[in-house]
Order: C-alpha cells, then sequence, then structure tokens
C-alpha cells in the first residue's frame, strides 16, 4: 500500500464526510415528526395556512423535483404542470367515484401525474440537459391549457376555478385548518418515507450513476431508459400529490392558473437554495422560501415603519431570491444542506480549527 | 490453451469514411490475459468499444461464451460478463468509493424498484448481499481506508483503482482494461500488474488489456496482439511478437 497510498489531505481536499448523508438517527427523525404532528394542536390558526402547510407542501413537490434532478441529473421546468395533473385527476376522481376514501383518490392522482411524467419524460431518452430542461416546458404550458380549455375536466364551471370538494376520511372532516393540516403533514411523512427508501437502495445509486456519467453507467450495467423513466414517474408521482394538497388542503379551489411557471420556479428555487441531491435539502429549501418573503414584509412593515410599501418589499424579495440563487449555483450547489452540515462539523470539533 | 472466450472475426469499423478498424480477427482463450498494444491512434481503444458495445462495427461477428454477439450494447454486455474500464477514469465522481463499487452490482441486481421503495420483498437482503460482496472487492484491491471518499476528491492513482473495483464486483468473465497504468510510475505500475495477475488467477477473469509499457505487457500477458493504422499486424505470444519484423517496423520504423 505504498506506491498508492493518497497523498495526506491538503486544504484543497474536503473531508469526505462533508458531503455524506446526514444519517439522522431514527429516534432524531421520530422525533420531529411527533414534533410536527404536536405543533398543530398548539399553533393558531394563521400558522396552518400561512405557513405549515405551503410549507410542507412546498417541501414535498421539491422532494419530488429533487429525485428527479439532484439524484437523477435530468433538469424540469414542468413541475407547475405536474402539480396541476395531480390537482385535476384527484378532483375528478373525488368528484365522479365519490366512494373512494380520499387516500386512494390522492394514490390515483399521483398514478395520473406519474403517466403524465413518462410522457414528458421520454425526450430525456434521446436529449440532455439545456434542450431537455427546454422540452418539459412543452408539458408546463400544454397541461394547464389543457385544464382550461376543455371544461371536462373542472365539471364544466364557467370561472374555470372550482372549489374543492369536501376532505372526509374515515367519516373526519379534514375541511379544518388542523385537519387540512393533519392529511399534508401525513402524506408528507409517507412520501418522504418512501423517497428516502429509494435513493438509499440500489435504484438511488443507478439515478446518481447515471447523473454523473451516462456512458460509464451504461458500461457498468445499469438500464439508462428504464431509469430515466422510471425517475421521472416517481418524481411526477410525488409532485402530483403535492399538487393535488395545494389546491385542496392549501388553496381550497382547484384552477390551473396557481400551476404556472413561476410554480415551477420556485420549486427549483428550492432544491437549488436547499440542495441538490439531498431530502433534507428540500425542507431546508421549502423553510426559506416560504419564510423569507414573511419576514421580508414583516421587517418591511414594523421597521421602516411602512417606507416600504408591499410592491417594494415584493421586489426586494425577487432580488434577494435572484442574488442567492447566483450564489448557490456558483460557490455551493448543494445548497444551504451542505452548510449546516459543514457548520454542524466545525461545531462538533470545535474549539479545535478543522 | 483452451477455447475461445471471445472470438473477434473480421471487425471493420469506420467514422465518416475514416478506417479505424479494418477485417480485424483473433481470439481470446478463456483465462488469458491479453494485451492490445500498437502506436497512438491504431484502433485499440475502438477495438474495445466495439466488444462492449459502445460501438457498432460495420462488418465483422463477436462471439462471447459460445453465443454470437449481434448487437453489442453496453449494457447487455454488462450483462453477458463483459467488464469495462476507460482509459480516461469514467467513475460517478460526486459518489463515495463503495457507491461507485456498488453501481458496478446493477447487473445482478434482482429486488424491483416496487420492493425498494417499500422496503419489502428482497429489498434488504440484496442490499446486505451487495453490499458485501463490494467491501469483498474493495479489501481486494486495498482501498478500504478510502471506502466513504468521494472519488472526485481521491488522486489519479487510486481513482483507477476504484473503477478497477466497480468493473470487478459483480465477477465479469471478461474484463476490458484500457491503459490500467497510464501515468503511472514504475512501482505504481507493478502494485497494478500485481492486481490484474491476482484477478487473472484468483477469480479466473480473461483479460483483454491496452497497455503502451511494452516491458509490463512482456512480463503480464500470455498472447499479444498488435494493431497499427486499425490493422491487426502481429498475434502470438509475447516472444514471437517481439521477432515479428513487422511490429518491429511499427514501433521503430522501417529502412525505406
Amino acid at each position: 500500500m505504498t506506491a498508492l497510498a493518497a497523498p495526506a489531505p491538503t486544504q484543497t481536499v474536503e473531508h469526505p464526510d462533508v458531503l455524506r448523508r446526514w444519517r439522522a438517527g431514527p429516534l432524531a427523525i421520530a422525533g420531529l415528526v411527533a414534533a410536527f404532528y404536536a405543533l398543530g394542536f398548539v399553533v393558531h390558526d394563521y400558522w396552518f395556512n400561512a405557513i405549515l402547510i405551503p410549507f410542507l407542501i412546498m417541501a414535498l413537490a421539491g422532494l419530488g423535483l429533487n429525485l428527479l434532478t439532484g439524484y437523477a441529473g435530468q433538469a424540469s421546468l414542468g413541475t407547475g404542470a405536474f402539480m396541476s395533473v395531480g390537482a385535476f385527476a384527484t378532483y375528478n376522481v373525488l368528484l365522479r367515484l365519490p366512494d373512494l376514501p380520499l387516500p386512494v383518490s390522492l394514490v390515483i392522482g399521483g398514478l395520473f401525474g406519474a403517466l403524465a411524467g413518462v410522457i414528458f419524460g421520454l425526450p430525456s431518452l434521446r436529449i440532455k440537459g439545456f434542450y431537455l430542461t427546454a422540452s418539459t416546458l412543452a408539458a408546463q404550458f400544454f397541461l394547464p391549457w389543457l385544464f382550461n380549455q376543455y371544461g371536462w375536466f373542472s365539471n364544466y364551471t364557467t370561472s374555470g376555478s372550482i372549489s374543492a370538494p369536501k376532505l372526509v376520511f374515515l367519516g373526519a372532516d379534514l375541511s379544518t385548518p388542523l385537519g387540512r393540516y393533519l392529511l399534508t403533514l401525513t402524506s408528507v411523512v409517507i412520501l418522504t418515507w418512501l423517497a428516502w427508501n429509494l435513493v438509499t437502495s440500489q435504484v438511488g445509486r443507478n439515478w446518481m450513476a447515471i447523473r454523473d456519467m451516462d456512458t460509464a453507467a451504461a458500461v457498468a450495467g445499469i438500464p439508462i431508459a428504464f431509469n430515466k423513466l422510471a425517475s421521472f414517474a416517481i418524481s411526477s408521482f410525488i409532485i402530483a400529490i403535492a399538487g393535488a394538497l395545494w389546491a385542496f388542503a392549501y388553496l381550497g379551489t382547484v384552477d390551473a392558473r396557481s400551476f404556472d411557471l413561476d410554480r415551477s420556479f420556485t420549486v427549483l428555487f428550492i432544491i437549488i437554495i436547499g440542495g441538490m441531491g439531498s431530502i433534507a435539502g428540500a425542507f431546508i429549501g421549502s423553510a426559506f422560501v416560504i419564510l423569507v418573503p414573511i419576514l421580508i414584509s414583516n421587517v418591511s412593515a414594523n421597521l421602516f415603519a411602512g417606507a416600504i410599501d408591499a410592491g417594494q418589499s415584493e421586489n426586494l424579495q425577487k432580488i434577494l431570491f435572484g442574488a442567492l440563487i447566483v450564489y448557490f449555483l456558483i460557490k455551493e450547489p448543494n445548497g444551504l444542506y451542505a452548510l449546516l452540515l459543514r457548520a454542524r462539523r466545525r461545531l462538533a470539533l470545535w474549539p479545535l480549527k478543522s | 490453451m483452451s477455447e475461445a472466450l471471445l472470438s473477434i472475426r473480421d471487425v471493420s469499423l469506420s467514422f465518416k469514411g475514416i478506417k479505424a478498424l479494418t477485417a480485424i480477427s483473433f481470439d481470446v482463450a478463456d483465462g488469458e490475459i491479453c494485451a492490445l498494444i500498437g502506436p497512438n491512434g491504431a484502433g485499440k481503444s475502438s477495438l474495445l468499444n466495439v466488444i462492449n458495445g459502445v460501438y457498432r462495427s460495420d462488418r465483422g461477428e463477436l462471439t462471447f461464451a459460445g453465443k454470437a454477439l449481434r448487437r453489442p450494447r453496453p449494457r447487455l454486455a454488462a450483462r453477458l460478463g463483459i467488464g469495462r474500464t476507460f482509459q480516461n477514469n469514467a467513475l460517478f465522481k460526486r459518489l463515495t468509493v463503495l457507491d461507485n463499487v456498488l453501481a458496478g452490482l446493477t447487473r445482478k441486481a434482482r429486488a424491483s424498484l416496487l420492493e425498494h421503495t417499500f422496503r419489502v420483498g428482497r429489498s434488504a437482503s440484496e442490499n446486505r448481499h451487495f453490499r458485501e460482496l463490494a467491501e469483498d472487492t474493495i479489501a481486494f484491491l486495498e482501498i478500504e481506508a478510502y471506502r466513504d471518499w468521494i472519488v472526485g476528491q481521491l488522486p489519479y492513482g487510486l481513482q483507477k483503482r476504484v473503477e478497477l473495483a466497480r468493473a470487478l464486483v459483480s465477477r465479469p468473465r471478461l474484463l476490458l482494461l484500457d491503459e490500467p497504468m497510464a501515468g503511472m510510475n514504475h512501482d505504481e505500475k507493478q502494485e497494478i500488474s500485481r492486481f490484474i495477475l491476482d484477478v487473472n488467477r484468483d477469480l479466473k477473469t480473461t483479460i483483454v488489456l491496452i497497455e503502451h509499457d511494452i516491458g509490463v505487457v512482456m512480463g503480464l500477458s500470455d498472447h499479444v496482439v498488435v494493431l497499427d493504422y486499425g490493422r491487426k499486424i502481429g498475434d502470438g505470444t509475447p516472444q514471437e511478437v517481439r521477432d515479428n519484423p513487422d511490429v518491429i517496423a511499427a514501433y521503430l520504423g522501417t529502412v525505406h
């Protein structure tokens, strides 16, 4: 082992722990989940709709996109479209098959999303990178247009915007803020667990291998086409359920206009800021994207005593997000997640210099 | 000599009219180490790419383990048991050494996507089994100390070894090594040579390798094939090839 031994790590070589997954113990995870459930019973109603529900749903959408982009390396701007598929499919299942239990309707909505994902993922078998991203725009423009254009999807409502049917499960009314929160949280917990299983298995490894070098992956025996389409399917399944929850548990209406290109960009920002290729990253990014605007509007209202109006604070928010995204893309592609890991390592070694 | 594991018959390859390989034929016997040598641009890497389906030949036949390879594709070649390393490392840069090696086991994977998603069925046992196989190969190539390192951060020589581990972990019958010792010093070459011999003897893996260092080639291989300008100009034992006047001419030039 003399000849090929690695040189002593220099300062440019980071300790491997930096980018390793956060192996949070099962106890810590269970504690976190329990805390979120408990939170539902102590907070004021305002919290549900202003913070907790949108945070969880956007984190779920971020999780779905992260599987596709962060793990499998296929960039997409069709997130909003896949969310709209979930919302409209679930709406129609609730409307036309009212006897099905709510979770089944959500899963069916997700399956329609997966189907749309596979169809709009087909170009990934031939093109990559920027060109693929541009082709996912086709989904973004086509699907919401389709739902607007044909009245059948919205049960021929004249406004194109429909109020969601009542959410009932096992006789319990889930239309209250707490009910909607618990529905969202439970969906997020289950889907995150499934995503975690996937990315830590051989499937997740295959996706990352394709992301890092697809020719080498093929030579190593990894089925490229199957894995690319599977990543589109599973990612869109999760995103579609996020879309259904966005319509039913958050907005209370189903409207194609709430799933526009801006929505796709927001989800993309979540994973860029939070951390590409990490599950925690989707949650960190979502918390950031939901909380920072609230923070900015509070600060500008209280600190500057109305000197900054709402329009200005919205612009400030855009400037801040734009600057952060440029920063993260250049300096830290692994996002806030990597920054947190690094901070944790420094704290663990403190006061020694790391 | 035992019967041929791989037989190449009349293989030709051209890129937009430029001939890379012209009517190449030779056999690789089961269990041997076969070296492909020749000047730069002789078509050695192209030939490896034809064997595992990265390129498709214009003409010719490949037979592997008694079966004709009609439409070789990289993944099919891998499934049949043809492993491969590249001249310029083709590793999964952002994964750890362990994950890179584990990725090489996919051809042996049986558990389905749904089994993995719900952690049921064969998922857990396969994860455990793969982990054992990967650890064995990592130990065999003596890279345990780097198991959890991100490969992009490792020095070149170690990356070559990780790539060898990834190709080896699924126990291929035939291993194609494209310049496994490129850019290494004498000691490093000795060490890689030892690994290649160990793989060949202990694991009974047939090896086709491309190498420029004639000293290493003569010491390592049972069989040497010489290419020049896409044609085969020599084929035989190291001694025969060394004495072949065409080979000497290709390497040293001739008196005109």
